[in-house]
């Protein structure tokens, strides 16, 4: 509780900070400063939750997925180690009942038709096309998930001289969070427009988003938003949760490659140890 | 090196028949195994070895992905996600190419920057340097194709900012320029045609890279290594056969060098690229900012430093030209910058003013940023066009040492100027 107060505290702060320039630098320079969030898959150690991927995909599948598809990802996905590990006949049902069906086809009479998505369909948004999109969404279209948190990212805001020193503390700690920190910001981020702000119709003012105005509606707010199976949950847990998930999405091999990351970076060092051992003795034999 | 005798001894009738026909083994030995390093050469010399290898993993990576990757406008980011998703270890073979390109680079900057540093270009190495300059190019051009292949937002204008440039050459004979451009992308935009070719020339590319790196290492032992002091190889105990001395080292600095490649591919496998990569190739839809990858962008910088559009690819492409004629506007009688008391200060320049390129490359062309990139644009051009000439004319080098073996062993060691005493290294380690 304290901890959620403090995170919506600092992301006050954020906002503050990202708007207390605005009148003086405008649309165009300014820098939106997005708070970097603790991650259990972050860092070199970092692993995913599979709680706190099977809650976000709750919120994804309750609140995202009538307008954001999720096409490169097959509901198999869902089972597979190192994901939300859903077991297989639930994600059967799930796929089965699905309300965005698969066309498939041409059948014998050489029409094609809809069925119910099998675990080896992918998870299909409701519109067919981006012109059917566009058309239900005033000219605005929901990007697909699949990869979102990685297209996503924080522009570095620092000044140049502290930039060596920040790439190194970014490399040394394996810093590569940026899409979920920048989503769960934006899903944070909706606050009313300040009074000097020109907001279009239609539009909605978000403090993380580039250039404020967002044609997405508030997808969670403080009293809507998804509740979990144990009968709890927040804005800030909501986001925080499909934020991972779409982590995941966007890279589904992450607990793999860091596992196997370890067992390789162990394997140089000790033979990079051995080789200079080796190095050293054969050079024994002259002076230099 | 060229006036080294050859001592391989085929060992079986089998190697002796094939050394009457095709004496490859003895050139391998000659080459690889019997061949005089220095003796005082550091780790700044490992990173020839080291970027052999990653010319081959490169190589061998690529040819694994190019067995499940789609060269086509509507399939190439869809493969790419496939590669990363369902290709087993997919994600590790696709991660160390990406990366494999960034470290490519690191390692062949400072490559390039040891040569600069100790005057490799010099000599009798000026063919050796203008080869090593030839494959710089190929690599880059290499990159610049494959960073293409994502088929992403950042491929897509960045294949369309680069090939647009050559549309200047409008500005000295009308029509040229665009004539270029449209047989480049093979249409009238950047499209599937201009990704399909790129991937036909980016598979080409590493190969002829291979031709010259082997032009590149047989000129390399004609002429022999050079080394931190610049002076040439004169007695037998100056060097140190390649086997087990040069070899052994090479081996620690490349496992030191995989470690952080290793860093990279495990754990930041995204940090060396652009975000904008992982949204799909879209004509309609700009970035806000159009940036190359990391290891272009002092050129980068240079290219948006000239106001006029035609001065700034000249001068992109003068940046590198301008390599080729380094052993000829470097008048230093001495090698080495370790005994060039002025020199050094402005060699450091050089290097502050590359990084500072490389960091003005990423940040918006305009104000304070424009500035900077003219101040040191200008140093660019001017450390090879006025530093390197008039330095090496005015500047009296601090006292050499007689010898590669005096400077290891210190004055007075010197082992028998080639009067035929062996040094002990390499005729005899057992007995010293």
């Amino acid at each position: 509780m304290i901890k959620t107060s403090l995170r919506a505290a600092s992301v006050a702060l954020a906002v503050v900070l990202a708007l207390a320039p605005l009148p003086v630098m405008g649309a165009g320079g300014e820098h939106i400063v997005i708070d970097k969030q603790q991650w259990p898959f972050a860092g070199f150690r970092g692993q995913f939750n599979a709680g706190q991927l099977q809650r976000g995909f709750q919120v994804y599948q309750e609140n995202c997925s009538s307008c954001h598809g999720l096409k490169r990802l097959a509901f198999r996905n869902l089972v597979q180690p190192g994901g939300p590990e859903f077991p297989e006949d639930s994600v059967k049902s799930l796929a089965a009942g699905w309300p965005n069906k698969i066309t498939d086809g041409p059948n014998d009479k050489g029409k094609m038709f809809e069925r119910p998505a099998k675990l080896s369909d992918p998870i299909l948004g409701p519109h067919k096309n981006e012109a059917e999109a566009r058309d239900a969404f005033n000219g605005a279209l929901p990007p697909d998930f699949s990869v979102i948190a990685k297209a996503r990212g924080i522009e570095p805001t620092a000044p140049w001289y502290t930039h060596i020193f920040l790439m190194m503390r970014d490399i040394a700690t394996g810093y590569q969070e940026g899409g979920p920190d920048y989503i769960y910001a934006l899903l944070t981020g909706y606050k009313n427009a300040p009074k000097d702000f020109n907001l279009s119709d239609g539009m909605n003012y978000n403090a993380a988003f580039p250039g404020h105005q967002i044609a997405m509606v508030p997808p969670l707010a403080k009293d809507n938003f998804v509740k979990y199976q144990d009968g709890k949950g927040s804005l800030e847990q909501n986001a925080k949760d499909v934020a991972a998930f779409l982590a995941w999405a966007a890279d589904p091999s992450l607990n793999e490659r860091k596992r196997i990351g370890w067992q390789v970076m162990l394997y140089l060092l000790v033979t990079t140890v051995l080789l200079f051992l080796a190095k050293k003795r054969i050079w024994s034999r002259i002076k230099h | 090196m060229s006036n080294h005798v050859s001592t391989y001894k085929p060992q079986s009738r089998m190697a002796k028949w094939w050394d009457d026909r095709l004496p490859i083994a003895r050139l391998m030995h000659d080459s690889f195994v019997d061949f005089p390093t220095p003796r005082n050469l550091n780790y700044l010399w490992t990173f020839g070895g080291i970027l052999s290898f990653c010319l081959v993993a490169q190589i061998v990576t690529g040819l694994v992905l190019a067995m499940h990757y789609q060269p086509s406008g509507a399939d190439a980011f869809n493969s790419v996600e496939r590669i990363r998703r369902d290709v087993n270890f997919g994600w590790m073979i696709r991660n160390f190419h990406a990366v494999g390109a960034s470290m490519f680079f690191v390692a062949v900057y400072i490559h390039i920057f040891r040569g600069l540093y100790y005057g490799s270009y010099k000599a009798p190495r000026e063919i050796l340097w203008i080869l090593g300059v030839l494959i710089f190019l190929a690599m880059m051009a290499t990159a610049f194709m494959g960073y293409a292949l994502p088929w992403g937002q950042m491929s897509f204008w960045g294949v369309t900012v680069i090939t647009n440039l050559f549309s200047s050459l409008d500005g000295v004979v009308p029509g040229v320029g665009t004539a270029i451009v449209t047989w480049l992308w093979g249409g009238f935009s950047v499209s599937g045609a201009t990704l399909n070719r790129f991937f036909s020339l980016h598979y080409l590319l590493p190969f002829v890279i291979m031709g010259l790196v082997i032009l590149h290492v047989w000129a390399l032992h004609v002429a022999g290594q050079n080394n931190p002091t610049g002076l040439d190889l004169k007695h037998k105990s100056d060097s140190v056969p390649m086997a087990p001395f040069a070899v052994m080292k090479d081996a620690v600095g490349l496992f030191a060098f995989l470690i952080v490649f290793a860093w990279f591919v495990f754990f930041l496998p995204d940090y060396l690229g652009h975000a904008d990569n992982y949204i799909e190739a879209n004509p309609l839809v700009t970035p806000p900012h159009i940036v190359p990858e990391w290891y272009f962008l002092p050129f980068y910088a240079i290219l948006r430093a000239i106001p006029s559009k035609l001065g700034g690819v000249l001068a992109m492409f003068g940046a590198i030209a301008v390599l080729f004629f380094v052993p000829w506007l470097d008048t230093s009688r001495v090698r080495s910058t370790k005994y060039r008391p002025i020199y050094r200060w402005f060699f450091w320049l050089f290097v502050i003013s590359c990084l500072a390129l490389g960091y003005l490359g990423a940040k918006p062309a305009d104000g304070i940023y424009v500035f900077w990139a003219r101040v040191f644009t200008f140093y660019y051009f001017a450390h090879f066009l006025i530093v390197m000439p008039i330095v090496g004319l005015i500047e009296t080098p601090k006292q050499l040492p007689r010898s590669i073996t005096e400077d290891v062993l210190g004055p007075g060691k010197q082992t028998g100027g080639g009067m035929g005493i062996p040094a002990g290294a390499a005729a005899a380690p057992e007995k010293r």
